[in-house]
């Protein structure tokens, strides 16, 4: 039965497309994940056009690429996630994974960093440098990219509700350190309306949290234009439990809430377009995965040119970093998980995803251990360096099924945009609760699904054995971080100029309140070493608190 | 309630109030779970994110719930079940079902059973387990 949003058909669930055809004796249906019907055979009448028509990568709309050589010139950037503890433990971890070939940083904060909490706050009790690395001040980010060239090795922080304020921080530090912030490149993912909907690191209520986003954009825009403020994340809705359509069309509904946020602003689309990039989720059903970012890439484009009128082929590309999670790996059998990646990573490069940050296989319960890492980043350099992945650009291309299919998720993917739309947009749909209601009952009808074997889950309702009675590791916290962190905060609270501190604080509640871009009092703030916590509250006083809705509608 | 209307009356439905408590934003499961026990029958009420072991505690008297269920998944569940623990004489919460669920390992099950947690159900539970417990360990409450 296809969910509903409070009583009223949602029509966001697809028809299925038919086959046209009957199906053989014996054989029953198959449908994708998005309610696809699937043949078992596809052929040339399938795609209605000759393989020779379709475009060259490269070539608008970028259906099997955004650049013509694509991975021949340089392959996949491999940006796993990382960081736990303090500053200097994530800074040793930094450099362990360079050392063995990593090309780019993702950096994991902390919770109370991520919620905009120093690590002195009564709420942050048990939680600091538990899942990723805790940041008070500048200070931290100083000595967390000791000795890493920020012009060789790109940097993602992975951060949302407390983006601008840790966005300028990685500006400040890079300055500090004597890069070009102008030519500097790098990510922040700073996609808070997928926030509301999984995640949930969340601070300020929806409107002023797009208003930060845009303050990010126009900064980076005018001040640091090689720098990507946002990395919008289709993963964390599918991570929710929506299917893959829904992941394209929901993030690119949001992509373009903040496109038009910028606007506003008097920016030209070509001015930041851009700059702004996704992160998508793998799991599921292998061609499913790679048709949905190639149709997916192709409608962005169309979106980009057509409907914002952007020129230069650049601001329709959609850059992406993809990867496997949660989701689709599973706590029993854990080492399945290892196979489980190396399809995924399959899918990224036959997808052809600018970047992958694949998960490991303990990342179904804890971040990542030294080992689990070492075995995900070798996935990808088996890829690369065994098994010719990169040698010919959109291997898939032309092929009947996947051409049918790929056609197939761009309408699809359109028409839940559209469908958004009427219901009065996803800003509408996030701030009242209704798409985060829709979401998690498709994660309950999945869950249900799995315990009746509906789906199948390999060692989980299948193939189990006796020896899964095998425990888990989580990763370990030392106290004798928190007590470095805590002296750490003590010691940059006891040097810092406080006179300066309180001047660029206020002047970040006047700007805040003027409904002035707060980047320019941020960086000054940040630069004064105040803590992310002293200006999340002064943000906190303007803005005020998120207060979430709270919606389980009945069927 | 009077004497006379006692033999139509149908008892109270087992309320539980499943609470996020700390920073941890993963709520899949906790969401996943209040469904389900809706589909049970159970009254829920889901606290949202982020909640202290005060506010929860505050929660579960004044819903006056049967069985509080907590949803954590960031590997804090000690700290914070030690922290919630000393909070229940205060509220005076009285008899109730104290569930923890999210990513535990086995070895911790122990320390929170001692901590005073009724039941863990770690990931990869099923939704049927934990009703089933649920009514299990109530039936013999009497609620009206």
């Amino acid at each position: 039965m296809a969910p509903k949003l409070d009583g009223e058909t949602t029509g966001l669930h697809r028809s299925r497309a038919l086959l046209g055809e009957k199906l053989p004796p014996g054989l029953k249906p198959v449908f994708s994940e998005a309610g696809i019907e699937l043949k078992p055979v596809y052929t040339a009448a399938d795609i209605g056009r000759a393989g020779d028509t379709l475009e060259l990568p490269g070539e608008y709309p970028f259906t099997r690429g955004i650049h013509p050589e694509m991975f021949r010139r340089r392959p996949w950037t491999m940006r796993q996630y990382t960081g736990f503890g303090n500053a200097k433990a994530t800074n040793e971890r930094f450099h362990y994974l360079i050392k063995n070939g990593q090309t780019g940083l993702n950096v994991a904060f902390d919770l109370p960093t991520q919620c905009g909490l120093d690590s002195d706050d009564p709420a942050a009790e048990g939680e600091v440098g538990r899942v990723g690395m805790a940041v008070d001040s500048l200070r931290d980010f100083e000595v967390a990219f000791d000795g890493i060239d920020l012009d060789k090795i790109t940097v993602s922080l992975t951060i949302n509700g407390s983006a601008a304020i840790l966005i300028a921080m990685y500006l400040a530090m890079a300055e500090k350190k004597g890069f070009d912030v102008e030519g500097l490149r790098g990510t922040a993912q700073n996609d808070i309306l997928k926030e509301f909907v999984g995640r949930g690191t969340w601070i300020f209520p929806v409107e002023p949290s797009i208003k930060l986003v845009g303050d990010t954009i126009e900064y980076c825009a005018r001040h640091a234009p090689k720098y990507s403020p946002v990395s919008v994340c289709g993963y964390h809705i599918r991570e929710s439990g929506c299917d893959p359509v829904e992941e394209m069309a929901y993030a690119f509904c949001i992509a373009k809430a903040y496109i038009d946020e910028t606007l506003k602003r008097g920016l030209a689309i070509d001015d930041f377009a851009g700059r702004l990039s996704f992160n998508f989720n793998i799991f599921g059903r292998i061609f499913e995965q790679v048709a949905k970012f190639r149709g997916g890439r192709r409608l962005w484009a169309k979106i980009l040119k057509e409907e914002y009128g952007a020129t230069d082929p650049d601001n329709m590309w959609l850059r992406m970093i993809a990867g496997g999670g949660g989701f689709g790996l599973t706590i029993d059998q854990p080492e399945n998980n290892i196979m489980r990646g190396a399809y995924y990573a399959l899918i990224a490069a036959l997808a052809g995803a600018q970047t992958v940050a694949l998960c490991c296989y303990d990342e179904a319960y804890t971040i990542p251990s030294p080992k689990a890492q070492r075995i995900s980043l070798r996935t990808m350099q088996l890829l690369i360096e065994e098994m010719g992945l990169c040698d010919t650009v959109d291997p898939l291309g032309g092929s009947y099924f996947v051409e049918r299919l790929t056609d197939q998720m761009e309408a699809e993917i359109e028409k839940t945009m559209a469908r958004v739309d009427e219901l009065g947009g996803i800003v509408t749909l996030i701030a009242d609760g209704r798409l985060q209601d829709h979401v998690s009952r498709q994660a309950y009808e999945h869950e249900k699904k799995v315990e009746s074997g509906e789906i199948r889950k390999v060692g989980v309702n299948c193939y189990r054995i006796e020896e899964d009675e095998l425990d888990v590791e989580m990763h370990p916290t030392k106290p004798e971080d928190l007590a470095l962190q805590l002296a750490s905060l003590k010691a940059v609270k006891a040097e810092r100029n406080e006179p300066e501190v309180a001047r660029t604080l206020d002047r970040l509640r006047t700007d805040a309140r003027a409904g002035l871009n707060t980047m320019p009092a941020i960086m000054a703030a940040v630069k004064a070493y105040a803590t992310v916590g002293e200006m999340t509250k002064v943000l906190i006083d303007v803005y005020g608190r998120y207060q979430e809705p709270i919606r389980f509608a009945a069927e | 309630m009077g004497v006379g209307a006692m033999t139509d009356v149908t008892p109270r439905k087992i309320k539980v109030l499943l609470a996020k408590p700390g920073l941890d934003g993963h709520d899949v499961g906790a969401k996943v779970v209040v469904r389900a026990l809706l589909d049970a029958g159970f009254e829920v009420v889901y606290t949202g994110l982020r909640k202290t072991p005060e506010e929860i505690a505050e929660r579960a008297k004044e819903e006056n719930a049967d069985v509080i269920g907590m949803s954590i998944l960031s590997g804090s569940h000690i700290p914070f079940a030690q922290r919630f623990r000393k909070l229940w004489d205060e509220y005076n919460l009285g008899t109730k079902l104290w569930l923890i669920g999210g990513n535990v390992p086995k070895k911790d099950h122990g320390t929170l059973k001692d901590i005073g947690v009724d039941a863990v159900f770690a990931t990869g539970s099923k939704l049927d387990d934990i009703i089933t417990y649920i009514k299990e360990q109530t039936a013999r409450w009497p609620r009206n």
